[in-house]
């Protein structure tokens, strides 16, 4: 049995551009909540001085990843910044100077064992870079005695439009991702290793195939271009076959998904000990003449981007993420972050007359989980428990393609999400 | 920089729109519209158009004196009305046209809540309640072509369902050279239509091909005229228009072949058991009202939901 799926226009337009490091901007902002999880505490203060990839922020908690500080400057300040959880957070302000200097405690790890690898991966303030940001040191530090992970799955499907960000680390870090995959192979005793990218990337499937050829446990997995494909529970039914039942993760069958870009900084990492202080993004929208991929530092915010790219018009709305998942911003100062992957910048108005739900079932049909967004919009509306909890809304991962193919133009993820929220709030209160 | 708007994801629409949907089902109807006219004079033009404009009116003022937002641009009561326009006789009284509308907009489609709350089709309905109302009228067919010919002569009571002996060729039953609602005896136009709704992804060959593929099998098994049964009556037109309503057919794939299958069914006890010598209407009107019961029990299983085997559990 085929998953559900949809079919997108692509828009990748960056695609064929090298990436290029973003000018130094003239300060930075880091938010000290850039990942799932526990917020860092800053460990250093207003007015002190700081070197590129010297530790800002840190937690106690296990559930957490360091923050570097991504430039050298001077901390001049604090402020606040929501991030994708919906959670307002502090943040330091970083002026930069023109002189550039890496921190003296940067060192490459020494990894020997499962324990160094986990331990280098949270020092590393490494999170899944392919949008969701969780600290990618939990997912290597599942219990061995429970699940036995036999597969790695390489998440490369980037199946939104218009990103090409994962797609240019193939290209251009392809020796990375195998090194990251060989690593963690080793260590946590993974036996094989799928990398899953779309087929519409041919040169990347080509690359990568190549530089797996010496390798009998690592294959390439071209996938059909349909969204969502990156969803991590589609891609393992879709690689392996296995379904991963409701509330529990792709370990529980026996595979790791992780990101792309997320391994290859691990196979980076494990080089050069430079902590998670910079990312590929991509810049594209209907306003950008030239799209491309840029290597900006964390916590540069998205006004000095726009600055830097050639916009026609400046934009009255951006997403930090794809157009299906991505998120707006009403702060133009709003900071990347650890997790983002694009900044899109439109400028038209849209015009989406919403009508009454007229039941055609493009929904049902386009929804990967199964559910039927029709009626959780109902279910919902009623305010309803016990029909929400029979139609399994907390399986949606708001990949918004119910909303996509909807003709009467109903915010029906959005829905889901607030389904979601309002189960989860009644649990509470029980 | 200014500030950005705020919005929820995704951010990107697909290009179709409830009027979109509507527009593309009106030119699927257009052939056969235009085939009535052509075989049946412009009378039957005449009805088509009228049935479409009491629709919108009617719509227009329940919305105007229910203090609702106005719906009318959605042309779903056009496409109301020019489906019920198809499924008249062309000779029938004007008012009791404008009365079938009135049945299908007001009472049918928003007494129970407008555009995608109905639990019958509009059409379908008023077609029945018409029938009911004044069958005289409603089985009073202009016979094909009546140009020149006087009132009497044009007027024929049978239909090739009712009345065997009339029954003219294969090819002139798929042309539609013979007597019948305006908008179902053009086998060749219904076609077209439908074929371009299916190729334009408004509806899926799903429901027709079940349905039409069940009488067919019935009409096999019970000894009739197989090719005669799928092209007479109001099977195609039903079949590729009135059966693939969004809002009056089950939600899944599985519960559109049950919806389907059902029509078939009932469709071929009324012709070959009843005493209507047609069952596509009621059929139809029957399995909507089941329609409810079949989205409760069809419904698609979530991923990782399943109950595990005893087998897979063991493991």
């Amino acid at each position: 049995m085929r998953l559900n799926s949809i079919k997108l226009p692509h828009f990748n337009r960056a695609a064929e551009s090298r990436s290029t490091e973003l000018r130094l901007p003239p300060k930075v902002i880091i938010s000290m909540s850039q990942h799932g999880g526990v917020p860092c505490k800053p460990v250093v203060q207003v007015g002190d001085d700081v070197k590129t990839g010297q530790l800002i922020g840190d937690s106690d908690a296990v559930m957490s990843a360091p923050i570097y500080s991504s430039v050298t400057g001077k901390v001049t300040g604090k402020t606040e910044i929501i991030n994708i959880f919906g959670k307002i957070h502090e943040a330091l302000i970083i002026e930069t100077v023109p002189n550039q200097v890496m921190s003296e405690d940067i060192a490459p790890p020494v990894i020997n064992s499962r324990e160094d690898l986990i331990a280098a991966v949270k020092k590393s303030g490494l999170v899944g870079l392919g949008g969701a940001g969780f600290p990618t040191h939990i997912k290597l530090s599942y219990d061995l005695k429970i699940n036995e992970v036999d597969t790695l799955i390489v998440n490369g499907a980037e199946c939104e439009p218009y990103i090409t960000s994962d797609y240019r680390t193939f290209i251009e870090d392809g020796d990375r991702v195998i090194e990251g995959m060989l690593l963690i192979m080793k260590h946590l005793n993974i036996p094989k290793a799928v990398i899953g990218i779309e087929s519409d990337k041919p040169e990347a499937v080509m690359n990568m195939t190549k530089l797996a050829e010496r390798y009998d446990n690592i294959t390439v997995s071209a996938l059909p271009p349909r969204y969502p494909q990156g969803a991590e529970k589609v891609l393992v039914y879709n690689i392996t076959g296995r379904t991963i039942g409701k509330g529990q993760f792709p370990v529980s069958v026996g595979c790791l998904v992780l990101n792309c870009s997320t391994i290859a900084f691990i196979g980076e990492y494990a080089r050069t000990g430079i902590p998670l202080i910079k990312r590929r993004i991509t810049v594209d929208g209907s306003i950008v003449n030239k799209p491309r991929n840029i290597i900006v530092p964390i916590g540069t915010r998205a006004s000095d981007v726009v600055a830097a790219a050639d916009v026609r018009v400046l934009p009255d709305r951006a997403y930090m993420g794809g157009p299906m998942m991505g998120q707006t911003f009403y702060d133009p100062d709003t900071p990347i972050m650890k997790y983002t992957n694009a900044l899109l910048l439109f400028a038209e108005t849209k015009e989406n007359v919403q009508t009454a739900c007229i039941r055609c079932g493009r929904c049902v049909s386009a929804c990967s989980m199964g559910l039927v967004p029709t009626d959780i919009e109902h279910a919902f509306d009623k305010k309803d428990i016990e029909w929400l909890k029979q139609l399994h809304v907390e399986l949606c991962m708001n990949c918004g393609a119910c909303s996509y193919v909807c003709p009467a133009k109903r915010n029906i993820s959005e829905k889901n999400q607030l389904a979601k929220l309002f189960l989860r709030e009644n649990k509470q209160k029980k | 920089m200014p500030e950005l708007l705020i919005e929820p994801s995704p951010h990107i629409r697909a290009k179709a729109s409830t009027q979109k949907i509507m527009l593309n089902v009106l030119i699927a109807l257009f052939p056969s519209v235009a085939a009535g006219t052509y075989i049946f004079g412009l009378r039957a033009l005449v009805i088509v158009v009228l049935c479409a404009t009491f629709c919108v009116i009617f719509e227009a003022l329940f919305n105007v004196i229910t203090k609702r937002p106005q719906t009318v641009s959605d042309l779903s009561a056009v496409v109301t009305g020019v489906l019920l326009g198809m499924n008249l006789p062309p000779s029938l009284p004007i008012y009791m046209a404008a009365i079938g509308c009135f049945a299908a907009i007001v009472v049918v489609k928003q007494f129970f809540g407008g555009i995608g709350q109905n639990f019958a089709n509009p059409a379908i309905t008023a077609r029945i309640i018409l029938m009911l109302s004044f069958g005289k009228y409603m089985t009073s067919w202009t016979v094909p072509f009546p140009y020149g010919k006087s009132a009497a002569d044009a007027i024929s009571s049978a239909t090739p369902l009712a009345s065997p002996e009339v029954m003219p060729s294969y090819l002139d039953m798929f042309l539609g050279n013979r007597a019948g609602c305006i908008g179902e005896v053009c086998i060749a136009a219904l076609l077209l239509g439908g074929i371009y709704l299916i190729i334009r992804g408004i509806i899926e060959p799903l429901t027709p091909v079940c349905f039409i593929g069940t009488v067919a099998l019935c009409a096999f098994i019970g000894g009739h005229d197989v090719p005669m049964q799928l092209m007479s009556g109001g099977l195609i037109l039903g079949a590729f228009f009135m059966a693939t309503d969004y809002a009056t057919t089950p939600i899944t794939r599985a519960g559109k072949v049950i919806f389907a299958i059902g029509c078939g069914l009932i469709t071929s006890m009324i012709r070959f058991f009843g005493i209507y010598p047609e069952g596509v209407s009621f059929s139809i009107l029957i399995m909507n009202i089941l329609v409810p019961l079949i989205d409760r029990y069809v419904r698609p299983t979530p991923l990782g939901t399943k109950k595990k085997s005893s087998k897979e559990a063991a493991k």
